[in-house]
């Protein structure tokens, strides 16, 4: 069985702090890590390896540095690492990022892809099923929970008030909830073969059969207009109280509200 | 792509177990406001199998017209058929706008269709206002960077523009009783190579709670509550005040309530009359969902929490003190009220 990872390096958006003065965000200092929902993806392969055997690879698009992600993700247990990189990508929005990735999937074998359900800086949820659209496989989003048997993949798929169990054909896609497992650790024998025996192909432009006019900010419908950071309202009051006093305090408001 | 031939917003109505999401109804209210800057019309599009009873509720909520696909194929949600009747509709009648909530299967939906129509989607709108440039285009606003910042997306050249808009964000209208608009049935064939998938087992959830979403006041606990055993005070303060308890994400992460009650950036979004934050410090991820609330009281023992920022009322204290005093202070009110 192949299996295709497709991970994003993403800015720890937990620790992104915004600059009082400027309002802008302060990206320095701020570490990248392999995106949650995708990592959650990552140990569902490398649990499928464990258990009936499977081919492992990890892909992820993204500027050079997202070989360091590639790089932990081998180290996890990864058999081969595939880095989609080009000035010609840049600027990309999920339409023209999803094509790129099903231009690089198209030079592989695969039986069933996995990616995470959504990425933390952009939240949006929307490449996963672009790319198994693009590729004309069936998807299966929100997994919490997966098994493999034979040619069969059967997803435990969630919603707001109910789960889907879904049996789906393989070639397909399933997106990862980070529910889904706890990702092991890197081990000291696994970062030292990524680093020394492993490599990362790279793929770039000249490597995929996709028109210019579908990536990069040329194959972006959406175009951001403007960013800024939210106003919020302004402070209330704040008081320091004892216990029985905060509580008469916040009756005294309830009532000056109606609430009470 | 000539645009002048995409008219028109179009509201994918999300409908389970033959009841109709609430988000549907609130992009319907939202759908009518832009309509009529844009001086066009709302269509609401309802998929399922046996649903034609629910379009008078449809009119009711503000759809000029209906479009509905019956189909057996329809019953249960599943992606392909679902998106091969939203691909059809699209490339038959040419929609300016379409509007999905962003809910699990909205957020499935909407990419696959955008993906085999080649147009742009915004995922997780807060905001949707018209362009007053003369293009009437749709603009989009949605956060980003875990809510650290807001962007405001255009899809300028191709249509349609498409989104998906936070559920509890967007205002329902007061239903207009007796409405009666048009129903159009577009009779789709969904073959076999549609359905790829099967659904073999569905599996509610077992919830007695109401949704926090619909809410009017909460108690809302996060990492300073200490542990789950002291949500018991907030469910004591919610049943005396007849709310709900809902979480901040960290309480989530750590096990000690569920996730269908976490509200902010990756929870949901909420906005009651009343919010009280317990031991929340106020991430900007918790404040995105819940800032528009109507009256935030905050209790948080730093007295730098973020929280305050947003708070109406905001008290410097230990929550698992203040609490049970409140809780009484509250029964005896209501004791008073109804004696």
């Amino acid at each position: 069985m192949n299996i295709v990872v497709c991970i994003k390096q993403v800015p720890n958006t937990n620790e992104v702090r915004l600059d009082p003065v400027t309002g802008t965000l302060i990206r320095e200092g701020v570490p990248s890590i392999i995106n949650p929902d995708d990592k959650a993806g990552l140990e569902a392969a490398l649990r499928l390896k464990d258990e009936q055997g499977a081919h492992v690879t990890v892909l992820s698009m993204g500027p050079p540095q997202a070989d360091a992600a590639l790089r932990e993700a081998l180290a996890m247990g990864a058999d081969e690492a595939i880095l989609v990189t080009d000035r010609a990508f840049g600027g990309a929005d999920t339409l023209a990022t999803s094509t790129t990735i099903a231009a690089a999937l198209k030079t592989l074998p695969y039986d069933l892809i996995l990616t995470g359900r959504q990425a933390i800086d952009g939240d949006t949820a929307q490449v996963g099923p672009q790319i198994a659209e693009h590729l004309g496989i069936p998807n299966v989003s929100y997994a919490e929970d997966l098994k493999v048997e034979g040619n069969e993949v059967t997803v435990k798929r969630q919603y707001e008030d109910r789960y889907h169990i879904i049996k789906v054909k393989m070639p397909c896609l399933i997106t990862a909830l980070s529910e889904l497992n706890q990702p092991r650790y890197m081990t000291p024998g696994g970062i030292f073969d990524a680093y020394r025996e492993k490599e990362v192909k790279i793929l770039t432009r000249a490597d995929l059969e996709v028109d210019d006019t579908a990536i990069g900010l040329k194959g972006s419908p959406t175009r951001v207009w403007k960013t800024f950071t939210k106003s919020l309202k302004a402070a209330g009051q704040q008081v320091t109280l004892d216990p029985q006093e905060s509580a008469d305090y916040m009756m005294e408001k309830l009532r000056e509200k109606f609430i009470i | 792509m000539n645009i002048q031939d995409y008219q028109g917003i179009y509201v994918f109505i999300q409908q389970v177990d033959h009841k109709i999401a609430s988000v549907s109804f609130e992009l319907l209210g939202k759908a009518k406001e832009l309509a009529k800057s844009m001086e066009t019309e709302v269509t609401a599009v309802l998929l399922g199998y046996g649903v034609e009873d629910l379009c008078p509720e449809l009119a009711r909520y503000g759809a000029d017209k209906i479009l509905l696909v019956d189909n057996k194929a329809l019953e249960v949600y599943t992606t392909e058929p679902y998106a091969h009747c939203m691909y059809h509709i699209i490339e038959k009648y040419k929609p300016a706008v379409v509007l999905y909530g962003a809910t699990a299967i909205g957020r499935d939906l909407a990419p696959r269709v955008s993906a085999r129509v080649k147009t742009g989607l915004t995922a997780d709108c807060t905001k949707l206002e018209v362009a007053e440039d003369g293009t009437k285009n749709l603009m989009m606003t949605r956060p980003a960077f875990g809510g650290n910042i807001m962007a405001t997306i255009l899809c300028p050249d191709h249509r349609p523009q498409m989104a998906t808009v936070r559920p509890g964000v967007m205002q329902k209208i007061k239903p207009i009783e007796g409405a009666k608009v048009p129903v159009e049935k577009y009779d789709l064939e969904i073959g076999a190579e549609h359905v790829n998938v099967q659904v073999v087992d569905v599996i509610k959830k077992v919830s007695n709670k109401m949704d926090i979403q619909d809410a009017k006041i909460l108690v809302s606990g996060g990492r300073g509550m200490g542990g789950p055993e002291n949500f018991k005070l907030l469910e004591d303060l919610a049943e005396a005040l007849g709310g709900t308890v809902s979480s901040s994400r960290a309480a989530v992460d750590a096990g000690w309530v569920e996730k269908d009650i976490q509200v902010g950036q990756t929870g949901k979004t909420v906005r009651p009359n009343l919010y009280i934050a317990c031991g929340i410090s106020g991430a900007i991820q918790h404040l995105a969902g819940m800032e528009d609330s109507d009256v935030i009281i905050a209790i948080n023992k730093d007295e730098n929490a973020p929280i305050f920022e947003v708070a109406d009322y905001g008290i410097v204290g230990d929550a698992l003190k203040i609490l049970p005093l409140f809780t009484e202070e509250v029964k005896k009110a209501m004791a008073a009220r109804n004696a």
